[in-house]
Protein backbone atom coordinates (compact mmCIF):
# COMPACT_ATOMS: atom_id res chain seq x y z
CA UNK A 1 0.00 0.00 0.00
CA UNK A 2 1.25 3.57 -1.32
CA UNK A 3 0.93 6.02 1.83
CA UNK A 4 -0.38 9.09 0.58
CA UNK A 5 1.94 11.80 3.25
CA UNK A 6 2.34 15.29 1.89
CA UNK A 7 5.53 15.40 0.36
CA UNK A 8 4.82 11.98 -1.52
CA UNK A 9 1.73 13.71 -2.68
CA UNK A 10 4.13 16.43 -4.15
CA UNK A 11 6.61 14.02 -5.63
CA UNK A 12 3.95 11.97 -7.50
CA UNK A 13 2.44 16.01 -8.57
CA UNK A 14 5.99 16.52 -10.23
CA UNK A 15 6.75 12.94 -11.42
CA UNK A 16 3.54 12.66 -13.80
CA UNK A 17 3.96 16.32 -14.89
CA UNK A 18 6.18 15.07 -18.12
CA UNK A 19 4.65 14.28 -21.00
CA UNK A 20 7.30 11.21 -21.60
CA UNK A 21 6.44 10.02 -17.83
CA UNK A 22 2.65 9.93 -18.01
CA UNK A 23 3.77 8.06 -21.48
CA UNK A 24 5.74 5.33 -19.53
CA UNK A 25 2.99 5.24 -17.24
CA UNK A 26 0.29 4.39 -19.67
CA UNK A 27 2.94 1.91 -21.59
CA UNK A 28 3.25 -0.05 -18.28
CA UNK A 29 -0.21 0.19 -17.33
CA UNK A 30 -0.45 -2.19 -20.54
CA UNK A 31 2.72 -4.42 -19.57
CA UNK A 32 5.73 -4.39 -17.86
CA UNK A 33 8.57 -3.34 -20.08
CA UNK A 34 12.28 -3.27 -19.37
CA UNK A 35 14.15 0.25 -19.70
CA UNK A 36 15.85 -0.81 -22.67
CA UNK A 37 11.87 -1.40 -24.13
CA UNK A 38 10.80 1.87 -23.01
CA UNK A 39 14.25 3.73 -24.33
CA UNK A 40 13.07 2.12 -27.61
CA UNK A 41 9.39 3.20 -27.61
CA UNK A 42 9.79 6.61 -26.52
CA UNK A 43 13.04 7.04 -28.77
CA UNK A 44 15.39 7.96 -25.94
CA UNK A 45 18.94 7.28 -24.84
CA UNK A 46 18.75 4.46 -22.01
CA UNK A 47 20.66 7.10 -20.06
CA UNK A 48 17.51 9.81 -20.71
CA UNK A 49 15.05 6.67 -19.76
CA UNK A 50 16.53 5.51 -16.65
CA UNK A 51 16.39 9.65 -15.00
CA UNK A 52 12.98 9.21 -16.08
CA UNK A 53 12.13 5.96 -14.56
CA UNK A 54 14.09 6.97 -11.49
CA UNK A 55 11.64 9.70 -10.89
CA UNK A 56 8.57 7.61 -11.37
CA UNK A 57 10.15 5.00 -8.80
CA UNK A 58 11.13 7.89 -6.48
CA UNK A 59 7.20 8.71 -6.32
CA UNK A 60 6.64 5.03 -5.90
CA UNK A 61 4.02 5.04 -8.94
CA UNK A 62 6.86 2.64 -10.71
CA UNK A 63 8.62 -0.36 -9.11
CA UNK A 64 11.62 -1.47 -10.97
CA UNK A 65 13.33 -5.20 -10.12
CA UNK A 66 16.93 -6.35 -11.83
CA UNK A 67 17.16 -9.98 -13.07
CA UNK A 68 20.60 -10.52 -14.68
CA UNK A 69 20.89 -7.61 -16.77
CA UNK A 70 17.82 -6.97 -17.35
CA UNK A 71 15.79 -4.27 -15.13
CA UNK A 72 12.11 -4.83 -15.33
CA UNK A 73 9.53 -1.81 -14.46
CA UNK A 74 5.74 -2.01 -13.26
CA UNK A 75 3.09 0.26 -12.24
CA UNK A 76 3.55 0.78 -8.21
CA UNK A 77 0.17 1.38 -7.93
CA UNK A 78 -3.51 -0.44 -8.24
CA UNK A 79 -5.95 1.32 -10.31
CA UNK A 80 -7.60 2.71 -7.27
CA UNK A 81 -4.52 3.50 -5.27
CA UNK A 82 -3.93 5.69 -8.98
CA UNK A 83 -7.44 7.18 -8.66
CA UNK A 84 -7.07 7.95 -4.85
CA UNK A 85 -3.91 10.15 -5.58
CA UNK A 86 -5.35 11.71 -8.18
CA UNK A 87 -8.42 13.18 -6.74
CA UNK A 88 -5.73 13.65 -3.84
CA UNK A 89 -3.88 16.10 -6.45
CA UNK A 90 -7.32 17.42 -7.46
CA UNK A 91 -7.83 18.61 -3.98
CA UNK A 92 -4.61 20.13 -3.54
CA UNK A 93 -4.88 21.79 -7.03
CA UNK A 94 -8.02 23.74 -5.91
CA UNK A 95 -7.17 24.25 -2.02
CA UNK A 96 -4.09 25.91 -3.18
CA UNK A 97 -5.94 28.23 -5.38
CA UNK A 98 -8.61 28.40 -2.56
CA UNK A 99 -6.50 29.74 -0.23
CA UNK A 100 -4.99 32.79 -2.51
CA UNK A 101 -8.88 33.53 -3.40
CA UNK A 102 -9.79 33.66 0.38
CA UNK A 103 -7.14 36.78 -0.01
CA UNK A 104 -8.58 38.23 -3.24
CA UNK A 105 -12.20 38.54 -1.74
CA UNK A 106 -10.71 39.73 2.10
CA UNK A 107 -9.18 42.39 0.24
CA UNK A 108 -12.51 43.27 -2.17
CA UNK A 109 -14.73 42.90 1.25
CA UNK A 110 -12.49 45.68 3.17
CA UNK A 111 -12.14 48.20 0.28
CA UNK A 112 -15.99 47.93 0.28
CA UNK A 113 -16.15 48.18 3.49
CA UNK A 114 -14.12 51.95 3.36
CA UNK A 115 -15.79 53.39 0.25
CA UNK A 116 -19.25 52.62 1.63
CA UNK A 117 -22.19 50.66 -0.27
CA UNK A 118 -21.94 53.18 -2.80
CA UNK A 119 -19.56 51.86 -4.89
CA UNK A 120 -21.55 48.73 -5.40
CA UNK B 1 -3.97 8.00 4.46
CA UNK B 2 -3.78 9.32 7.50
CA UNK B 3 -2.30 12.44 7.16
CA UNK B 4 -4.28 13.87 3.92
CA UNK B 5 -7.71 12.90 6.22
CA UNK B 6 -6.20 14.41 9.48
CA UNK B 7 -5.87 17.80 6.83
CA UNK B 8 -8.79 17.61 5.54
CA UNK B 9 -10.73 18.52 8.83
CA UNK B 10 -9.38 21.68 9.20
CA UNK B 11 -11.59 24.71 9.08
CA UNK B 12 -12.69 26.54 5.84
CA UNK B 13 -11.29 23.12 3.81
CA UNK B 14 -11.48 22.06 0.22
CA UNK B 15 -13.27 18.58 -0.39
CA UNK B 16 -13.03 16.68 -3.86
CA UNK B 17 -15.21 13.79 -4.74
CA UNK B 18 -15.29 11.58 -7.55
CA UNK B 19 -19.45 11.87 -6.97
CA UNK B 20 -20.57 10.00 -9.93
CA UNK B 21 -19.22 7.60 -13.06
CA UNK B 22 -18.52 10.84 -14.84
CA UNK B 23 -18.41 13.82 -12.28
CA UNK B 24 -16.05 15.29 -9.55
CA UNK B 25 -17.20 18.02 -7.29
CA UNK B 26 -15.60 20.32 -5.54
CA UNK B 27 -16.49 22.33 -2.73
CA UNK B 28 -15.44 25.27 -0.67
CA UNK B 29 -16.55 28.35 1.91
CA UNK B 30 -15.75 31.70 1.62
CA UNK B 31 -16.23 34.04 4.44
CA UNK B 32 -17.90 37.04 1.89
CA UNK B 33 -20.92 37.40 0.13
CA UNK B 34 -21.49 35.76 -2.96
CA UNK B 35 -21.43 38.56 -5.20
CA UNK B 36 -18.07 39.33 -4.23
CA UNK B 37 -16.93 35.73 -4.76
CA UNK B 38 -18.48 35.42 -8.09
CA UNK B 39 -16.53 38.72 -9.03
CA UNK B 40 -13.74 36.91 -8.18
CA UNK B 41 -14.62 34.10 -11.02
CA UNK B 42 -15.32 36.62 -14.00
CA UNK B 43 -13.26 39.62 -13.69
CA UNK B 44 -9.35 38.97 -15.42
CA UNK B 45 -7.79 41.06 -13.24
CA UNK B 46 -8.94 39.43 -9.87
CA UNK B 47 -8.97 35.74 -11.71
CA UNK B 48 -5.33 36.24 -12.43
CA UNK B 49 -4.71 36.78 -8.31
CA UNK B 50 -5.27 33.24 -7.65
CA UNK B 51 -5.89 30.83 -10.31
CA UNK B 52 -2.33 29.87 -10.47
CA UNK B 53 -0.49 30.18 -6.98
CA UNK B 54 2.94 30.59 -6.81
CA UNK B 55 3.26 27.48 -5.80
CA UNK B 56 2.40 25.86 -9.50
CA UNK B 57 5.41 27.75 -10.34
CA UNK B 58 3.90 28.96 -13.30
CA UNK B 59 3.04 32.41 -14.33
CA UNK B 60 -0.18 33.96 -16.44
CA UNK B 61 1.10 35.66 -19.60
CA UNK B 62 -3.09 36.78 -20.31
CA UNK B 63 -6.34 36.12 -19.34
CA UNK B 64 -8.66 37.15 -21.55
CA UNK B 65 -11.97 36.65 -20.65
CA UNK B 66 -15.73 37.19 -22.04
CA UNK B 67 -18.08 36.39 -19.54
CA UNK B 68 -21.49 35.65 -21.00
CA UNK B 69 -23.24 32.80 -22.60
CA UNK B 70 -21.17 31.61 -26.12
CA UNK B 71 -18.38 34.25 -25.12
CA UNK B 72 -14.77 32.20 -25.22
CA UNK B 73 -12.15 32.79 -22.83
CA UNK B 74 -7.88 32.15 -23.39
CA UNK B 75 -5.55 31.54 -20.62
CA UNK B 76 -2.43 31.49 -20.98
CA UNK B 77 0.47 30.30 -18.80
CA UNK B 78 4.49 30.71 -18.87
CA UNK B 79 7.11 28.42 -17.08
CA UNK B 80 10.46 29.57 -16.96
CA UNK B 81 12.01 25.85 -17.95
CA UNK B 82 9.51 25.48 -20.71
CA UNK B 83 9.72 27.22 -23.77
CA UNK B 84 6.37 26.78 -24.84
CA UNK B 85 3.42 28.87 -23.22
CA UNK B 86 0.30 26.44 -22.23
CA UNK B 87 -3.12 27.64 -23.42
CA UNK B 88 -6.34 26.71 -22.09
CA UNK B 89 -9.38 27.76 -23.84
CA UNK B 90 -13.31 27.04 -23.82
CA UNK B 91 -16.58 28.70 -23.77
CA UNK B 92 -19.14 30.08 -21.69
CA UNK B 93 -22.26 28.33 -21.68
CA UNK B 94 -24.26 29.37 -18.30
CA UNK B 95 -23.76 32.81 -16.87
CA UNK B 96 -26.18 33.96 -14.23
CA UNK B 97 -24.53 36.73 -11.93
CA UNK B 98 -23.79 35.64 -8.45
CA UNK B 99 -25.05 32.31 -8.81
CA UNK B 100 -23.78 30.16 -11.27
CA UNK B 101 -21.46 29.76 -13.89
CA UNK B 102 -20.43 26.90 -16.66
CA UNK B 103 -17.92 26.59 -19.20
CA UNK B 104 -16.48 23.70 -21.35
CA UNK B 105 -12.58 23.08 -21.69
CA UNK B 106 -11.74 22.34 -25.11
CA UNK B 107 -8.14 22.14 -24.83
CA UNK B 108 -7.79 18.44 -24.19
CA UNK B 109 -10.32 15.54 -26.35
CA UNK B 110 -12.13 14.80 -22.98
CA UNK B 111 -14.36 18.14 -23.27
CA UNK B 112 -15.33 18.17 -19.61
CA UNK B 113 -17.66 21.09 -18.75
CA UNK B 114 -16.84 22.85 -15.51
CA UNK B 115 -19.97 24.03 -13.66
CA UNK B 116 -19.46 26.57 -10.18
CA UNK B 117 -22.31 27.59 -8.30
CA UNK B 118 -22.39 30.32 -5.53
CA UNK B 119 -24.85 29.57 -2.75
CA UNK B 120 -24.97 32.46 0.08
CA UNK B 121 -25.83 32.09 3.82
CA UNK B 122 -24.90 34.51 6.05
CA UNK B 123 -23.25 36.73 4.66
CA UNK B 124 -20.70 33.53 3.57
CA UNK B 125 -20.98 31.62 -0.24
CA UNK B 126 -20.75 27.93 -0.23
CA UNK B 127 -18.91 27.40 -3.29
CA UNK B 128 -20.32 23.72 -5.10
CA UNK B 129 -17.60 23.17 -8.57
CA UNK B 130 -18.64 20.05 -10.75
CA UNK B 131 -16.66 18.55 -13.58
CA UNK B 132 -18.46 16.58 -15.99
CA UNK B 133 -17.12 14.11 -18.21
CA UNK B 134 -18.99 13.20 -21.13
CA UNK B 135 -18.39 9.45 -20.50
CA UNK B 136 -17.19 7.29 -17.31
CA UNK B 137 -14.63 6.41 -19.88
CA UNK B 138 -13.98 9.51 -20.61
CA UNK B 139 -13.40 10.44 -16.46
CA UNK B 140 -11.34 6.95 -15.91
CA UNK B 141 -8.86 8.11 -18.53
CA UNK B 142 -8.42 11.47 -17.15
CA UNK B 143 -7.59 9.82 -13.72
CA UNK B 144 -5.14 7.63 -15.65
CA UNK B 145 -3.29 9.96 -17.59
CA UNK B 146 -2.19 11.75 -14.40
CA UNK B 147 -2.75 14.89 -15.43
CA UNK B 148 -5.06 17.07 -13.11
CA UNK B 149 -7.19 19.20 -15.36
CA UNK B 150 -4.33 19.67 -17.85
CA UNK B 151 -2.46 21.28 -15.77
CA UNK B 152 1.31 20.65 -15.09
CA UNK B 153 1.01 21.37 -11.53
CA UNK B 154 4.27 21.20 -8.97
CA UNK B 155 7.03 22.56 -11.68
CA UNK B 156 9.22 23.76 -8.94
CA UNK B 157 9.29 20.22 -6.82
CA UNK B 158 9.98 18.50 -10.69
CA UNK B 159 12.51 20.67 -10.80
CA UNK B 160 13.72 19.64 -6.92
CA UNK B 161 13.46 15.96 -7.64
CA UNK B 162 15.70 16.54 -11.12
CA UNK B 163 18.15 18.17 -9.45
CA UNK B 164 18.66 15.47 -6.92
CA UNK B 165 19.22 13.25 -9.59
CA UNK B 166 21.96 14.96 -11.28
Amino acid sequence: MVQFSSSHVGTSFAAISDATRRGVLERLAREDASITELADTFQMTLTGMKKHVSVLEHAGLVVTEKVGRVRTCRLGMSRLEQEAAWIERYRQLWAARFDELDKVVEEWKQKEKSNGRSQE
Amino acid sequence: MDAVRNEAVAANDTTTDRRSERELVVTRVFDAPARIVFEAWTKPELLMRWWAPKSFGITFLSCDLDVRPGGTYKFVFGHPESGQPMAFVGRYVEVKPHTRLAWTNEESGDGFVTTVSFEERDGKTQLVLQDLYPSKEALDEALASGTVSGYPEQFDELDAVLKTLN
